[in-house]
């Protein structure tokens, strides 16, 4: 699931606006342009922490078995029921909250610099070296990213840290066009000319001045890929190749409360709440601001 | 137009050579010996020579690359490290199946989404383009398999509409369209959030075009410009984007037939990591980089159906 709602608007040099949300002022400006930006970063802000707080918050111990509050329904005493080893339904989504966040956040930060740093380079210097750098790129981004993600995982075993590579191999490529389309833009302008004749470096001109200019591009595609990664950790989890239990997931606590979906519904349904909860608030706080530095949308309004 | 289809189909061959190299070593490099994955630690030295013979594994790399290569090309794909069949013949029994999920799916994407987002587009800023946004923004957040489990909980086991684990093959064709609804729609609303989005952008831009006011001003129907004048040109994007989500799509059937039990290259795949059957696996990357590049020159060539005034050069 690679290619995303990201993905069906082609960014086409969204420079000259961008410059605009550089300053605290103008985030605060983008943020307003669409309400919907301020819901999305609330929702996503109170589940960070949730999930920071979990030891403190939650009531139970997430692992902690009870065998004779086994499958109990919703309850004063447990909210969202317990599972099949009577454990916590709503103690274990608040412990799993962290592995979605920590996978997801590390996956995509690490996918956002290596795959930027990809992109600057085959902007920036243009010719053979950016054709053969985004065929290559164009390969790996032919290749469905679940599968990919799958096979890796399978291969190095489930592990937080094996996660975090699988899931962001699979974002590097995004990435890079993320930020070449945006550099190409900005190279040809004025200043940096005008750097290139006092003699600056390659690196200095990249790092110092063309990367300032698409940065909020490059990190409002962040917070849209950060629902990506966090859907596609849980899919792994529901397939079996999540973190190893007992440590609660999202896409685990699925998989099993799955197995009991006849008689327990409440088992598969919160986790499922948790997912689409997160998932939606960033997308709605990345949607609204991607159209706030969007150029071609700004008659709009 | 002969040109371009070469072109395209040279740099179709370019790719699924590339993917075909990364797939071999991706398999060569993973930890382990195939031959004990599959007799186990207890087999003996000489158990173990003889399966690496086999499968072909006691000569040097670059002779099994270029027989591995060759082998895809006649479609001698190696024999299944678990049931000992055809990896061909397990992948195409089961090929119908996924491909008749993904193509119902998508139909239904279309029919939905490009109304609703031509409607979003036409009322630009007014509740039914709110509702419509918000919608399809909830419905690109979900999880495949989330969706998957809520429909299943709702249509099959509260309301009993539909069998909660799908029969395999037999009975009729009542029957198998009834196994096919719940799975389909669980794809195909995924869908048709993606395409909403898109028909909804592509419109809008289509609807600020210089023709569109002069036709406005001629006094044509409004509906008559919309739906005969615009989405022509607005399903330009729309098109590309779905060839772009083929990815995603394949992704979400993997989730959907692991959720509605149905049989599919998703089941087959899940099990081929299961049971660690490299073969298997390997085949199952070649047919879904196949796929992957034949729906992308698909989608390059269809540009000019819809759009006359591309020329294919």
């Amino acid at each position: 699931m690679s290619a995303d709602i990201q993905t069906a608007r082609p960014s086409r040099g969204a420079y000259f606006r961008i410059a605009a949300v550089n300053s605290f002022k103008g985030v605060i400006k983008a943020f307003n342009s669409n309400k919907t930006s301020w819901v999305g970063l609330g929702v996503f802000a109170a589940v960070c922490l949730l999930a920071i707080l979990a030891p403190v918050v939650a009531p139970y111990d997430p692992i902690d078995q009870n065998i004779l509050f086994r499958l109990k329904p919703p309850s004063e005493a447990h909210w969202f029921g317990t599972d099949y080893y009577g454990r916590d339904t709503l103690s274990r989504i608040l412990w799993g909250a962290r592995i979605s966040l920590t996978i997801g956040l590390l996956a995509i930060g690490s996918a956002m610099l290596i795959g930027t740093l990809i992109g600057l380079v085959a902007g920036y210097f243009g010719g053979r070296t950016d054709i053969i750098i985004m065929q290559v790129m164009d390969v790996l981004l032919a290749f469905p990213s679940l599968i990919l993600g799958l096979i890796v995982v399978a291969m190095l075993g489930p592990s937080v840290m094996n996660l975090v590579i699988a899931i962001s191999l699979t974002a590097i490529p995004p990435f890079a066009r993320i930020a070449r389309a945006p550099t190409i833009a900005v190279k040809n302008r004025e200043f940096i000319e005008a750097g290139h004749a006092l003699g600056y470096s390659h690196s200095r001109l990249m790092f110092g001045h063309i990367l300032p200019n698409i940065a909020p591009e490059v990190l409002v595609m962040g917070s849209l890929w950060l629902a990506t990664a966090i859907r596609v950790e849980a899919s792994l989890a529901f397939i079996g190749l999540g973190v190893n239990p007992p440590t609660p997931t999202w896409g685990g606590m699925i998989r099993e409360g799955f197995e009991n979906i006849l008689d327990s519904f409440w088992l598969a349904l919160f986790p499922s709440l948790a997912i689409l909860i997160v998932v939606f608030s960033l997308n709605l706080l990345g949607d609204g601001l991607r159209d706030a530095i969007d150029p071609r949308l700004k008659g709009e309004q | 137009m002969t040109a371009f289809i070469l072109k395209r189909l040279g740099f179709a061959a370019i790719t699924l050579f590339a993917v075909l190299t990364i797939v071999f070593f991706i398999v060569r490099i993973l930890p382990g010996d195939p031959a004990m994955a599959i007799l186990g630690d207890q087999a003996s030295e000489a158990a173990l020579k003889a399966l690496r013979v086999r499968l072909g594994l006691d000569v040097p790399l670059y002779q099994q690359y270029v027989e591995f290569l060759g082998g895809v090309l006649v479609g001698d794909w190696g024999v299944s490290m678990v049931s000992g069949r055809p990896v061909i013949t397990e992948i195409l029994k089961v090929l119908p199946a996924t491909l008749e999920l993904t193509v119902a799916s998508l139909i239904l994407g279309a029919v939905v989404g490009i109304p609703i987002g031509v409607w979003s587009a036409v009322r630009r800023n007014k509740l039914p383009d709110y509702v419509a946004r918000i919608g399809s923004l909830l419905g690109l957040s979900f999880p495949a398999f989330v969706s998957a489990v809520l429909l299943l909980m709702f249509f099959s086991i509260q309301l009993r509409w539909f069998p909660v684990i799908s029969s395999s093959q037999g009975g009729g064709l009542g029957e198998h369209l009834r196994n096919l609804a719940l799975p389909a729609i669980n794809l195909g609303l995924i869908m048709a959030a993606y395409i909403t989005r898109v028909a909804r952008s592509a419109m809008l831009e289509v609807l600020n075009q210089d023709y569109v006011r002069t036709a406005k001003a001629k006094g044509l129907a409004f509906a008559v410009i919309v739906w005969r004048h615009c989405l022509r040109n607005a399903m330009i994007p729309v098109v590309t984007v779905v060839g772009l989500y083929l990815g995603i799509l394949i992704g979400n059937s993997v989730l959907t037939e692991i959720v509605f039990n149905r049989p599919g290259l998703g089941k087959l795949i899940v099990g081929a990591l299961n049971q660690r059957d490299y073969t298997m696996l390997q085949g199952m990357m070649v047919i879904y980089t196949l796929i992957v590049v034949l729906v992308n020159l698909i989608t390059d060539l269809t540009y000019g159906l819809i759009d006359p005034r591309i020329k294919y050069s």
